[in-house]
């Protein structure tokens, strides 16, 4: 029995820690960011990684997802006579809800495993310890560039997300189905208001920070060997993806 | 001068370090040696900063360096420069990039001056036209070398190396010795070395270090290691495999 309870006590300490330890990791990284940025070659290289480099997969993802939307899309709203709204439908589960998720996940497998292990490497390896000797502050090399690469690359890669979608759900709903081109985009254009652009864009904007948050974090605290780090990467894209849709949900009840 | 005093280190279950004491005296060349696993490394790290102590002090020239705000404890790291055991070179830059990246951070120096200091490092630990090359194109004993012209670049009032010369040749063993022998003739840091080249580091040390089982078992010149009287010392210092330190 007692061993039980120590057990509780022990995990309880260890997560409540943990949680300290993520807390006090993003204050440092956000204050590092605002206040000592570092040299922007920096950030353009983690832009070009976070951001360019997601371009492919992106274009992918919200294609297919466009085009299943249309195909959803217009068997429900043909139940009611309603494959006019095809558009509109198909828009603002894009804009609101699916680019935001869909491409901060695509970032999150394919960017944030990849910073995990960067990172994780250069700690086993005392990469990190070595710029510590050197009196530098291995934040403003290693986790601020891709703290603010990755709060620019989300809003821009949802934007592509929505475009790339949207023109997935007209070859299926205008080009395959039949719907009326001129209804597709017209309804569209009188339901999307500024509001869903901006409350997408926001999402994007904080998921960016889970992401580098998260991700940078599970690599600078990995574990012994490349076990440590193969486990790091695994937990970073886990729980990156998990904490993603439960701050949609909260993000959402907020800004809807 | 570096100062540890009654330094207790542990990781899990296990101490590393158990009421360490030792002063390093400034200016002069200090020799750790010790069997593997002893906490050598861990005790090179307490001195920078790099892990802190359960319990005890730490001192570089006089200021404690525990709980210092980061800020001054960066501070008293721009006296050090220090030589991994690892090298850890930074791998996604090349050599040039590795040596040349101190100079870009911390100083105002130009391209062609941050080039021409950076050839000559190199050269003076034996590399030439290497550059270009990335840290996974190196041998171990060239990777260390890179990672000590790093070391030396900013002229540090101290330097620590772990384990300078593990896995070199003799020749290059030999060199890199007269090297640190050299520099501090020239600069008259402080070093510390960890370094298991028995009996080679005693004709560069001035004072030498034995650390088992978390302290200190003896300090002297390295003449009064050679002729210790202490089994545990005369037993690592003659790589007898019979004796009171049992590895197996």
């Amino acid at each position: 029995m007692t061993a039980i309870i120590q057990y509780i006590g022990r995990s309880t300490i260890a997560f409540i820690s943990e949680l300290g330890r993520m807390g006090w990791f993003l204050f440092h990284a956000i204050s590092t960011a605002l206040s000592n940025p570092g040299n922007p070659i920096y950030i353009l290289k983690q832009l070009k990684f976070i951001g360019a480099k997601s371009l492919f997969v992106i274009f992918l993802t919200a294609g297919f997802t466009g085009m299943v939307l249309g195909l959803q899309g217009y068997y429900t709203l043909t139940k009611f006579g309603s494959e006019g709204m095809l558009g509109t439908a198909v828009a603002l589960s894009l804009i609101r809800e699916l680019g935001p998720v869909l491409s901060a996940l695509m970032v999150t497998g394919r960017a944030g495993s990849a910073i995990t292990a960067e990172i994780g490497i250069m700690r086993i390896t005392e990469q990190i310890d070595a710029l510590e000797t050197m009196a530098l502050d291995p934040f403003k090399y290693l986790v601020s560039p891709k703290l603010i690469a990755a709060m620019i690359a989300l809003p821009l890669l949802c934007a592509i997300f929505d475009v790339v979608g949207i023109y997935g759900g007209w070859l299926v709903g205008v080009k395959l189905l039949g719907v009326n081109p001129g209804a597709y985009f017209y309804e569209m254009e009188n339901s999307v208001v500024w509001r869903d652009v901006y409350s997408g864009f926001i999402k994007s904007f904080s998921f960016g920070v889970i992401i580098a948050w998260v991700c940078c974090y599970k690599g600078y605290f990995t574990g012994h060997g490349a076990e440590g780090v193969s486990k790091s990467t695994t937990e970073a894209v886990v729980l990156t993806s998990v904490l993603i849709l439960v701050w949609d949900y909260f993000l959402t009840s907020v800004l809807l | 001068m570096i100062k540890l005093v009654n330094v207790h280190k542990s990781f899990g279950s296990q101490a590393v370090l158990d009421g360490l004491d030792i002063v390093i005296p400034a200016g002069e060349i200090t020799a750790i040696i010790g069997p593997s696993g002893e906490g050598k490394s861990v005790m090179l790290k307490h001195m920078i900063g790099l892990l802190k102590p359960d319990s005890g002090q730490v001192e570089v020239e006089g200021e404690n360096i525990l709980d210092m705000p980061r800020a001054s404890l960066n501070a008293v790291r721009e006296k050090f420069g220090m030589l991994f055991q690892g090298a850890a070179l930074f791998d996604s830059m090349n050599v040039f990039d590795n040596v040349a990246f101190p100079l870009q951070e911390k100083t105002r120096m130009s391209k062609d001056e941050i080039r021409s200091r950076v050839i000559v490092a190199l050269e003076e630990v034996g590399l030439k036209n290497v550059e270009h090359k990335y840290t996974d194109e190196l041998s171990g004993g060239m990777k260390k070398r890179v990672a000590l012209a790093r070391a030396l670049l900013l002229s540090p009032k101290i330097i620590l190396f772990d384990e300078p010369t593990t896995g070199l040749d003799p020749i290059i063993k030999k060199a890199i010795h007269q090297l640190i022998k050299d520099t501090h003739a020239k600069f008259g840091f402080t070093a510390v070395i960890v370094s298991h080249e028995i009996p080679d580091i005693f004709d560069i040390a001035h004072n030498v270090a034995m650390l088992y089982k978390g302290r200190i078992l003896q300090y002297g010149t390295a003449q009064d290691i050679v002729h210790s009287t202490d089994p545990i010392v005369r037993q690592f210092i003659s790589g007898s495999i019979d004796g009171p330190i049992q590895m197996i």
